[in-house]
This record gives C-alpha cells, sequence and structure tokens, in this order.
C-alpha cells in the first residue's frame, strides 16, 4: 500500500514514526561506530548537555506558536548566569538563582509588551534585547564570575540516580509546557492566536496579554537555563550563549513548527532537540573540527527540513 | 467561437468530483452555472481556467481539441477567470494591480509610469468602471471596487471567454448594474460569458441558457424562459423546498440591546435601535454604508467616539450574552490551521474547565451536539483540520462558535454570503428556532429578498447614518433600496 492511500492519521503517525527511527539510527551508529558513545560520561554528558537547547526550544516554541520570534534567549542566558554568579556572595544561592530566573522573566516581560502593546515586529524587538541585553551582561561584569562556594555547582551537577536533576528539571518543562498548550484555555489560545489573531480577539480571548504571557514564558526559560549552565560549568561568562537563539529556532523547525505561527508540536520539537544534541555529541566522538561540525549542522537541519516538506507535498 | 467540455472528469487522489460532465458555451452567450456547495462548480471553474488538470474527457475551442496545462495557457486562448477570492495586491496601486508583468517601459528600461497610469484609465473606462482612479492603492478601495479592478485586469488583451465566480456577492446597487452593463457589452461583443452564482434572480434575468450542476454532474440544461426560481432550487437541492423564509414571529419581548446615538469617526454617525427579545432585525446597507463597522463597535471590537450601547470589548460583549458572526469568515471568524473541534470551542473555552485544564471529554461532547445540530457535514468533522469543509459547512462552525456560548443577542454579518441555497434555508430555519427561543437577532445582509423575507423588520443604512426603519411585512425590495441610496421620501 502506498503512503498516499493511507488515512490522515495513520500518515501522520507514519512521520512521528520515521522521526523516532532517525533518532534510533543516529544512537545505534553512534554505539556502533564510537567507543565512547555508550560511556557513563558520554551519556550523563549528553543528558547534561540537553538542558540549555532544550529549555531555550521550548519558549521559542510557545512564542513561535504566537506567530512571533525570540531572538534576545542567548543574552538572557549569559545575564541571568553571570547575575546569579554575581550575587552568590550577598545572597544565600537559592535566592541569588531566583534573582537569576526572575531577570529572564522581567526580559521577557519587556520583550512582550513591546510587541503586545506597541505593535513592533517580534524580529526587531528581539534583536535590539539581544544586543542590549548582552552589553547589560558585560556591563554587569566584563570578567568571568567563579562562586567559590560548592553549593553553587549541586543545581547544575546533582545526579537523581542515573539522570541529572537539571535533565529531569527540563523533563518537567516539558511534560508541564505540553500539558500547558494542549489542555490550557491559555495555551490554546497561544496556539489559535498565531493561527488568526482577530478571529481569536472577536471570541473575547485577550491577545495582547496571551502574546505577552508568551515571551515571558521564553524568557523564565531562557533565564532558568542561564543559571542551570552557569552551575553546571561553575564559572558565569558575560559572554555565553551567543547564537544558541539559533539552535532553539532549529530545534522548533526540526519538529515541524511554522515560523509563520499556528503549528507546531511540545512532543515534536523534544525530538528536535535530542536531533541535534546527538548531532553535536555524534561530531564531537568523531572528532570532527568544529568548523565542519557548523557546516554538518547546517547541511542536516536542510535535509530533515526537505524530509518533512517532500511529506507534506505528498500529502 | 464556441467552448465545449465533452465527458470531462476529474479526481483528487482517490475521490472523484466530476463524473462525466458534457457543457456547450456559444459566443455571445452568457451560460450560467448554479449548484450547491460542494457541487463540483469550483472543479469545474479550475478546468477552464487552467489551474487544474481534467484526468479525463476533452475540452475543445471552436471544434478543435485543446490541452490547458496552466492558467497561462488558459490566459493565451482567450479564456480569463475571476474568482471569488480576490487576488489583488493591496499595497499596490490600481495601476499596478492592472498592469503587473507588463508595464510600458522607455527606452531606458524604466517603467514609463504615465503611459502605464493611461493605460490603467482606458482598461477601466472600457470594462465601464471609470469611476475607479488608476493612482488608488488598491487596498483603499472597498471590496466592491476591488472586484472591479480584478474584472477589468482579466479583460485586458483579447476575450474570448471571461468565467465569472460569485462575481456579485460583494456588489451591490449602482456597481451591481455596472457589472450588468459589462456583461451584455461583452456579450454583445460576442464573448462567452459563463456565470457562476447562487443568486438565481441575478441568473434568470441574465442568463442565455443554464446548466444545474449537483454531485458532479449536469442535471439539467435549461433556459430562464423554461424554468422559474422555484424549480432551479428544487434541482440543485434535489428536494422540493416548499418555502424558503420561515414564517414571521410574535411581537416580540422585553429590550435585549439597546443603541444611543452611537458614532464612530469616519464610519457611522448617530445610530439608534432596539433590539427585542424574540425578533428578528434586518440590517440593510450598500456597501461601504458602516453597516459592518456599526455591528463591529457595538460588539466591542473597536471602541465609538461617542454615543451608548457599545460595549468596552469583545470579552465585556460576550459576557453580556452578545454573539458576533463576522462577515469575513476567513480572516475574522475561523482559524484555519486548527481543527473543526477547537474552532468551535474557542469562544467557550474559559467556561469550560475543571480546574485549570480544559474538561476534554466535556469539550468534545458539547461540540459533537453542536455539529449535530447544525448538521455541520461531514457529521464525523471535529478532528479535520475547518479548512477542509466546504464554505456553507465553514459557515454552520462559525455559528457553532457562537452557539455553544448561548447568546441572548446574536448578530450576524452577511451570513449567507456565498452560501448555497440549501444551506441558506438551514440558516434561516434556524435563525427562525432560535428567536422564537427568545433570542434577539440583528441580520446584516446586502440581499433584498432575505432581508425583507427572514425579517420582521428592517434598519436601512446610507453612508453611516440609519436612513429608515421599515416593517418588513408589506415592504418591497425597491422601497429598502430608495431609502439605502437616498432617494425615498
Amino acid at each position: 500500500m502506498s503512503v498516499n492511500a493511507l488515512p490522515k492519521i495513520s500518515r501522520d503517525l507514519l512521520v512521528t514514526a520515521a522521526f523516532g527511527l532517525l533518532i534510533v539510527v543516529m544512537v545505534v551508529v553512534a554505539a556502533v561506530t564510537t567507543e565512547s558513545f555508550l560511556t557513563q560520561a558520554n551519556l550523563t554528558n549528553l543528558l547534561k548537555q540537553m538542558v540549555t537547547i532544550g529549555l531555550l526550544a521550548y519558549g521559542m516554541l510557545v512564542v513561535i506558536l504566537t506567530g512571533g520570534i525570540d531572538l534576545s534567549v542567548g543574552s538572557v542566558v549569559a545575564f541571568s548566569g553571570i547575575l546569579t554568579a554575581g550575587m552568590v556572595s550577598s545572597l544565600p544561592i537559592p535566592a541569588a538563582m531566583a534573582v537569576g530566573v526572575v531577570s529572564g522573566i522581567g526580559f521577557g516581560l519587556v520583550n512582550g509588551v513591546l510587541v503586545a502593546r506597541f505593535g513592533l515586529a517580534p524580529f526587531v524587538v528581539t534583536l535590539a534585547s539581544l544586543t542590549t541585553i548582552r552589553g547589560l551582561a558585560f556591563v554587569y561584569s566584563e570578567v568571568p564570575i567563579a562562586p567559590e562556594d560548592p553549593a553553587f555547582f549541586t543545581l547544575g551537577s546533582a545526579m537523581a540516580g542515573p539522570i541529572p536533576v537539571s535533565t529531569l528539571i527540563m523533563f518537567a518543562v516539558f511534560l508541564v509546557g505540553g500539558v500547558f498548550l494542549t489542555r490550557t484555555p491559555a495555551g490554546r489560545s497561544i496556539i489559535a492566536i498565531g493561527g488568526n489573531a482577530e478571529t481569536v480577539r472577536l471570541a473575547g480571548i485577550n491577545v495582547r496579554r496571551h502574546v505577552v504571557l508568551a515571551y515571558t514564558i521564553s524568557g523564565l526559560c531562557a533565564g532558568l537555563a542561564g543559571v542551570i549552565l552557569a552551575s553546571r560549568v561553575g564559572i558565569a561568562q558575560p559572554s555565553v550563549g551567543v547564537a544558541f537563539e539559533l539552535d532553539a529556532i532549529a530545534a522548533c523547525v526540526i519538529g515541524g513548527a511554522s515560523l509563520a505561527g499556528g503549528k507546531g508540536s511540545v512532543r515534536a520539537t523534544f525530538g528536535g532537540v535530542l536531533v541535534l544534541v546527538l548531532i553535536n555529541n555524534l561530531l564531537n566522538l568523531y572528532g570532527v573540527q568544529s568548523f565542519w561540525q557548523q557546516v554538518l549542522k547546517g547541511l542536516i537541519i536542510i535535509a530533515v527540513i526537505l524530509a518533512q516538506r517532500t511529506n507534506r507535498v505528498r500529502a | 467561437m464556441s467552448l465545449s467540455l465533452r465527458n470531462v472528469r476529474k479526481s483528487y487522489g482517490d475521490v472523484e468530483v466530476l463524473h462525466g460532465v458534457d457543457l456547450v458555451g456559444r459566443d455571445g452567450e452568457v451560460l450560467a452555472v448554479v449548484g450547491a456547495n460542494g457541487a463540483g462548480k469550483s472543479t469545474l471553474i479550475r478546468i477552464f481556467s487552467g489551474a487544474h488538470e481534467m484526468s479525463s474527457g476533452e475540452m475543445r475551442i471552436d471544434d478543435e481539441p485543446v490541452h490547458l496545462r496552466s492558467p497561462h495557457d488558459a490566459h493565451e486562448r482567450g479564456i480569463r477567470t475571476v474568482y471569488q477570492e480576490l487576488s489583488i495586491v493591496p499595497g499596490l496601486s490600481v495601476t499596478e494591480n492592472l498592469l503587473m508583468g507588463r508595464f510600458p517601459r522607455r527606452r531606458s528600461g524604466l517603467i514609463d509610469w504615465p503611459a502605464a497610469h493611461r493605460k490603467a484609465k482606458e482598461l477601466l473606462d472600457a470594462a465601464g468602471f471609470g469611476a475607479i482612479e488608476p493612482r488608488t492603492v488598491a487596498g483603499r478601495l472597498t471590496v466592491a471596487r476591488q472586484q472591479m479592478v480584478e474584472i477589468a485586469k482579466a479583460l485586458a488583451g483579447e476575450v474570448r471567454v471571461l468565467v465569472l465566480d460569485e462575481p456579485s456577492a460583494v456588489l451591490a446597487g449602482s456597481d451591481l448594474d455596472a457589472l450588468f452593463d459589462l456583461i451584455r457589452r461583452l456579450k454583445a461583443r460576442g464573448v462567452l460569458v459563463v456565470y457562476v452564482s447562487h443568486r438565481l434572480a441575478e441568473v434568470m434575468e441574465l442568463a442565455d441558457s443554464i446548466v444545474v450542476i449537483k454531485d458532479g454532474v449536469i442535471i439539467e440544461t435549461t433556459e430562464p424562459s423554461r424554468t422559474s426560481e422555484d424549480e432551479l432550487i428544487r434541482l440543485m437541492a434535489g428536494r422540493r423546498l416548499e418555502q424558503i423564509y420561515p414564517d414571521r414571529r410574535d411581537e416580540p419581548g422585553e429590550t435585549r440591546l439597546k443603541v444611543d446615538s452611537l458614532s464612530r469617526q469616519g464610519e457611522f454617525s448617530d445610530v439608534s435601535f432596539e433590539l427585542r427579545a424574540g425578533e428578528i432585525v434586518g440590517l440593510f446597507g450598500l456597501v461601504g454604508s458602516g453597516r459592518s463597522e456599526m455591528a463591529r463597535c457595538v460588539f466591542g471590537a473597536e471602541p465609538p467616539t461617542s454615543g451608548s450601547g457599545a460595549f468596552r470589548s469583545p470579552a465585556d460583549a460576550i459576557s453580556h450574552g452578545l454573539a458576533l458572526v463576522t462577515e469575513d469568515r476567513k480572516r475574522t471568524g475561523l482559524v484555519g490551521g486548527m481543527t473543526v473541534l477547537d474552532n468551535i470551542a474557542l469562544a467557550t473555552m474559559r467556561a469550560t474547565t475543571r480546574g485549570p485544564l480544559i474538561d476534554m471529554p466535556g469539550r468534545r461532547e458539547r461540540v459533537a451536539g453542536m455539529i449535530d445540530r447544525l448538521s455541520i457535514q461531514p457529521a464525523r468533522c471535529a478532528t479535520m483540520p475547518v479548512a477542509a469543509l466546504s464554505g456553507g459547512n465553514q459557515q454552520k462552525a462559525v455559528l457553532a462558535k457562537w452557539l455553544l456560548a448561548e447568546p441572548r443577542v446574536l448578530i450576524l454579518d452577511e451570513p449567507t454570503r456565498g452560501v448555497d441555497m440549501a444551506t441558506r434555508v438551514d440558516i434561516y430555519r434556524m435563525i427562525d428556532a432560535l428567536a422564537r427561543e427568545g433570542l434577539a437577532v440583528l441580520l446584516i445582509s446586502s440581499d433584498l429578498t432575505e432581508v425583507l423575507g427572514a425579517t420582521d423588520r428592517v434598519l436601512v443604512m446610507r453612508e453611516g447614518r440609519l436612513a429608515g426603519e421599515l416593517r418588513s411585512e408589506g415592504t418591497t425590495e425597491d422601497e429598502v433600496l430608495a431609502h439605502a441610496i437616498g432617494v425615498a421620501a
């Protein structure tokens, strides 16, 4: 039976299955062709590396669903990290970390208000905040800050059995975030706004408030990612996180999200995160030079998206 | 010159939608194609225009077999199509829209703008739409005028066949007269006009021959002199419609909506009226009379400049029992990428939660009940994308969304535009039943027959003001129109 003859639902399943298969194949190839992939150290490392891009990708997905984009997340990662590290000397560590996360929420809120209340283009607003927030990170501290209190490292390095705590936090964000988008009025509204904002407005839903909420969620995720990253590395640098927003966008797009808004899935975005992280890890294990890694990553993204597109055209 | 189709079939995937259509059109003739939504009219038009290739069968022009592979092919052979969905680029001038791709050039290779505007003016004059200024930005024109630009564009060059898909849907009054004039002149010039319309009165007036298409086959070829509107409706629906409009309702109850001296700068001014429980009030006006703008303002979508009766926001209006079914379902009624379920549940999401979460089974059940009640087709469409439904069923989905909110006042803006007669009758019956249950209904329409037939009284707007209020019983269409264009005493 040809793909076309299948009813729509099972065709979607087929695409999902193909996606899952791709991930499985990458894992198998990695396990068979390298000695180090299946080692405890590498797998733990993989799970930890996933956290930053995973958190950013979920926040990005929420914004992309409204038809927007958030280019500022990489800078927020740097700012929240260095702010937290700087606060450690004067605040208890959990409070310092909370301050870092809250700074992300604040930046997201400002982005959201500029987009929703003043009707500015999301690309322009977040491009401006990308450079502003990066600048602020350097203004706060030109040099990296490395807190000495070992409790600072806990969040990023603690393990819960075989799985890092930070990875569990990221999984939780995806779980709760998935329920938020599929089962709550606010989540459904955010998706509908990306599809047709005027229809949503006339249905009595406050469009501006939901757009602000979307950017705030992205800011929250980026703030959290920055704190966890600083804790994992043990040192906060104002220069960290350059171009992280591009990986986050790539994860959403590989997961089939439409940059026009209204279309995208939490599960598939998580798949996109896995694909990206696996690509990185594999190329590292093969010892591919980092510039070639960038080239290959770009080509692989295009290949994945082309494959999806072909699928859609046939459907 | 003649155009004929012989045993034309068309399938999309495994589904055949045209099952062997035979059709002959001669030069200097208006050939009307009528049929219910989903009967195959649009597919037929796409085959004429070269947008879709037929799966089998033959098209002949002047007895010569032709094979149209693209819209460009059709254009080359003098076949022009004006679709119901406008393809105007709103940010460009009328001239640019008319001459796109074939601007007159100076020797330097740059566009010769004075010549371009002259040429655009000629095209508009030739079509009888000289009132449109070529330098205007197309998006600033009314929808009716945009439609005229579209038609003028189709007439550039040598035209032998003009296919018009629901051309009158957005036109009224003198604009409509201009269109009919144009069609008669084209006819006199020997052009074959294929006229697709739901408005049977027009079809009876304009057509030389009429074909009725139903379920992908032509079931009748006739002429106005040999048939009647009732007969056509019966053929299209496949059943006899004894009565299009329900009986009128009894005396209305208490006031449900009171609008007093409502104005909005540049759109309408000093509008006052009341809607009472159990009545259906028509609101008629030509395109540009401010009726839709007024309805949007009452609903809280746009703030008024002065007066009372408008709500602060759509949420405020909804919480007071208002519902607004807007004119343009694609732009303001539906979220095209979402499912039928999501669309129908959109306005009632907050009211149907359990804790922070939407009550999914309850929601599914309520939506299924609505799909059943309005007989939205196909019956198991809840998880389909709403864009996959036919036009009439999309309209029903918009209605379903608002009925779930259990409104006390229902404002319907052109609810039957582009909807076939059988579905229309369904909609009239449903509105009537709602009014009998105590709803107050405001029915905005530019269809004179409907605005009188389906209502108890009619408000007429002209140039942003209320120009009259008439009892529907015993009022003629001419009287309503006279108020709308300002010749009434």
